[in-house]
């Protein structure tokens, strides 16, 4: 029982894990924020930079703010959330190569 | 007769028991499913940002992204949203150590901060229909509203969600039933901060580079 709480309190997070998290996604705000308002990078350059970001946002999100591991719920958690990324990507992926072949063969847009 | 009171005593403690652990359990459960509903919802916002995608350039003449985001608008909301996530986790380790009027208090600053990103959604959707870029102006603007739209009806919903647990934490305190409901909504809460910021980086951001 003692063991079960020690784990609950673990993925529950502390004071310090969630200004970590707060500190990192304002700093994470920021940069592309930054970037995209000042407008002196290239726009290539500047898209990495947002890409980049979101993604590391996401993540400390989902670690420090959800507390997503692999070990909680014998991994069932995290291993949903694997299945739902893929479906995204098939999704999302899909979608934009789909309707850029249609572009192109249509000539529209 | 006290061997009856002993023994229904020993059962009755037995069952307690066993009810405790089905309460544990119950409550993992819960969390766990209603996990496996936010992934369902991911990918309704998924679909919702492939279409927004298709549809980014159909501007039917009307106005581009780059011309009607505002983005100083658009990183005050990032803000207030971003820190009532924070103020939601502060909750949870107010609930975890038992102090209820902690969490209330977390609580309400939570809803008040969610409230100020609604209030300043509504005012863009406003500013926008009133200039005449509703979502009948274009398939872009179609797609940006109802994938923006659907982000803020949620956090909506969230708000109610929230005035709902103070009311049940007023009259039930924290007990086995409010406990999972509020970490529920604590996952809600957190997983609508992070569509956000696909939002303001793909929608936002990216419209206007």
């Amino acid at each position: 029982m003692s063991d079960s709480h020690a784990s609950h309190d673990h993925s529950h997070g502390s004071v310090k894990s969630y200004v970590i998290g707060l500190i990192l996604s304002i700093v994470l705000t920021i940069i592309p924020f930054g970037a995209v308002m000042a407008g002196s990078f290239d726009t290539a350059v500047t898209l990495l930079i947002i890409v980049t970001t979101a993604v590391a946002q996401v993540l400390v999100q989902l670690v420090l703010f959800m507390h997503m591991n692999t070990k909680a719920d014998e991994g069932w958690n995290f291993m949903s959330f694997v299945f739902t990324v893929a479906i995204l990507v098939l999704v999302i992926g899909g979608s934009l190569w789909i309707m850029k072949n249609l572009h192109l063969n249509m000539m529209i847009g | 007769m006290a061997t009856d009171t002993l023994s229904n005593q020993g059962h009755a403690h037995g069952h307690d028991h066993d009810h405790h652990d089905d309460h544990h359990d119950t409550a993992g459960t819960k969390i766990f499913g209603f996990w496996v509903y936010l992934m369902s919802d991911l990918v309704i916002f998924g679909s919702l940002f492939a279409t927004y995608a298709v549809l980014l350039r159909g501007t039917a003449g009307g106005p581009t992204p780059g011309e009607i985001f505002d983005l100083p608008l658009i990183l005050i909301s990032t803000f207030l949203l971003l820190i009532s996530s924070f103020t939601y986790g502060m909750a949870v380790l107010a609930m975890n150590a038992g102090r209820v009027v902690q969490v209330q208090k977390w609580l309400i600053i939570t809803f008040l901060l969610g409230a100020g990103f609604i209030g300043l959604e509504l005012y863009e959707f406003q500013h926008l229909i009133h200039e005449g870029f509703g979502p009948d102006r274009s398939g872009f603007l179609s797609a940006f509203f109802t994938l923006v739209g659907t982000h803020g009806l949620h956090v909506t919903f969230g708000l109610i969600w929230i005035l709902v647990m103070l009311i049940q934490l007023k009259k039930q305190g924290l007990t086995e039933v409010t406990r999972p409901r509020i970490m529920c909504l604590s996952l809600f809460w957190h997983f609508l901060d992070i569509v956000w910021i696909c939002v303001f980086s793909f929608v936002y951001l990216m419209g206007v580079l």
